[in-house]
């Protein structure tokens, strides 16, 4: 049976794995190959780096990056954040990575969705898109873009499946409305977009404690979940989160390298 | 022995070159038909289109290789799209294939879920198999796929796996073992498979 992943994201600004903190802006919290390296031994079906750096010189830093990652470790990994052109795609997955995932950029230029998919095939190309819940809107949730902080005409559900229909391989749907919160994922939108498309959906946003993913699992339909800060302090391993969801009876895979490896 | 590695510019080859390079193993990448036509080992990997590749080996001379090399009986190992194209052919495209395993590649129906099939799922393996030899049984791997090999012969099936229907997940054919799932993605249990193929005979 198809098990439930459970995706940890890094977010990385100049080689540094960071996190946003509220007024102190961002803070480095470690190497991100060693971070990728301790999730892959407690078992982590998959990693998300999302590169923040503005910088060319950023850029290539952050290839570097990939390219370690993919030395180390040895399942699926996908990088996004300032992917504008298949070009950039190329170069981050001729360094290692399987996936690239495109948000604001393919929301300007939906066509990079349809370049990169006849390019690289289907499954390599992954549609991030934060959504806010608006009421306005057919599915009940606008598309926000540049992380929130401009809205779109978008209606959720529309933009996912023409993302789908434009060749996009799996859709992150990321709550606007829950991210930061640690409240648990927002179900429903999850659901909504999961349901409405054929493609894997990968909630993001809100990630508190385990329950929420056995949450999202089942009333949010999701295929996977992202975890980010439940695992970067080390107050949950990547297998303490799995023991929990494979308690509520939902199949997901217990094997890491070392499942009682300790702290990410 | 070293093992070569076939690149016909299906697919981006670097993952199944980093895991080779983790476990030790010589190799060497490689799309020329007269090194391949010596090779004493051969790993053949792809991802995208079925009909594509098959015309990308036909240019290259690469398909006439594949199947002389079996018929010498050297070991092979196909992952993914070279698990489908070692068939006889494919929903894809109605593709013809290479032939080394008579079946077909057929596409999940829709009832089976989404498609493509992608993640990690439950492997179960023919007991004994010297290919998954050091795997625990039960153990999951990796898969990316929308079309699923389909062998003629119950025989020549090694593995299975459960996506709605049950499916080959690895069949075998003389010197030639292919899976579906990506093992140079599947964690420790994919390396292990790739070390065990790298050293066998």
């Amino acid at each position: 049976m198809l098990q439930k992943r459970v995706i940890v994201c890094l977010d990385v600004r100049d080689g540094k794995t960071t996190k946003g903190v509220r007024f102190e802006g961002n803070v480095d919290i470690g190497d991100p190959v060693e971070m990728a390296r301790a999730c892959y031994e407690q078992g982590v079906d998959e990693l998300v780096f999302y590169d923040i750096t503005a910088s060319a010189e950023g850029r290539g830093i952050m290839i570097e990056v990939v390219r370690r990652v993919a030395e180390q470790i040895f399942i699926p990994f996908c990088v996004g954040g300032g992917i504008a052109t298949t070009d950039d795609m190329r170069a981050v997955l001729l360094a290692g990575a399987e996936k690239v995932s495109v948000n604001s950029q393919a929301v300007r230029n939906p066509r990079i969705i349809r370049e990169g998919a006849r390019r690289f095939g289907n499954q390599a190309i992954v549609l991030g898109m934060d959504a806010l819940a608006d009421r306005r809107m057919p599915s009940g949730y606008r598309v926000v873009i540049n992380g929130g902080r401009v809205q779109t005409d978008l209606d959720a559900l529309e933009w996912a499946r023409e993302a789908e229909r434009l060749g996009a391989g799996e859709i992150v749907v990321n709550s606007i409305d829950a991210d930061g919160t640690r409240d648990g994922y927002e179900l429903e939108v999850t659901r909504v977009i999961a349901t409405g498309v054929g493609v894997p959906v990968v909630a993001s946003g809100g990630a508190g404690v385990p329950g929420h993913l056995v949450e999202v699992f089942t009333r949010g339909a999701a295929d996977a979940a992202l975890v980010a800060s439940m695992v970067h302090y080390g107050e949950y391993t990547v297998d303490d989160i799995k023991k929990v969801v494979a308690d509520a009876g939902i199949p997901v895979r217990r094997q890491g390298a070392r499942p009682e490896a300790g702290p990410v | 022995m070293k093992t070569l590695v076939v690149d016909y510019q299906a697919g981006n080859l670097r993952s199944v070159e980093t895991a080779l390079r983790h476990i030790g193993a010589s190799h060497e990448i490689t799309d020329d038909p007269v090194r391949l036509a010596r090779a004493e080992r051969i790993i053949f990997p792809g991802v995208g289109d079925a009909a594509h590749a098959m015309r990308l080996l036909a240019e290259r001379g690469i398909d006439r290789v594949m199947r002389e090399r079996h018929a010498a009986g050297i070991p092979i190992l196909g992952i993914c799209l070279g698990c489908q194209i070692v068939l006889e052919a494919t929903e894809e495209g109605g593709a013809a294939c290479l032939g080394l395993v008579p079946g077909t590649a057929r596409r999940f129906p829709s009832e089976c879920g989404k498609v493509p099939h992608m993640g990690w799922n439950t492997v179960r393996s023919r007991e004994d198999h010297w290919l998954f030899r050091g795997v625990p049984a039960e153990s999951s791997f990796y898969f990316v796929h929308s079309y699923y090999p389909a062998p003629e012969s119950e025989e020549d099936a090694i593995a299975w796996c459960d996506y709605g229907i049950e499916f080959a997940a690895a069949v075998e054919r003389g010197s030639l073992v292919a899976t579906q799932f990506h093992p140079e993605k599947s964690g420790e249990a994919g390396l292990q498979l790739l070390r065990t193929f790298v050293e066998a005979g």
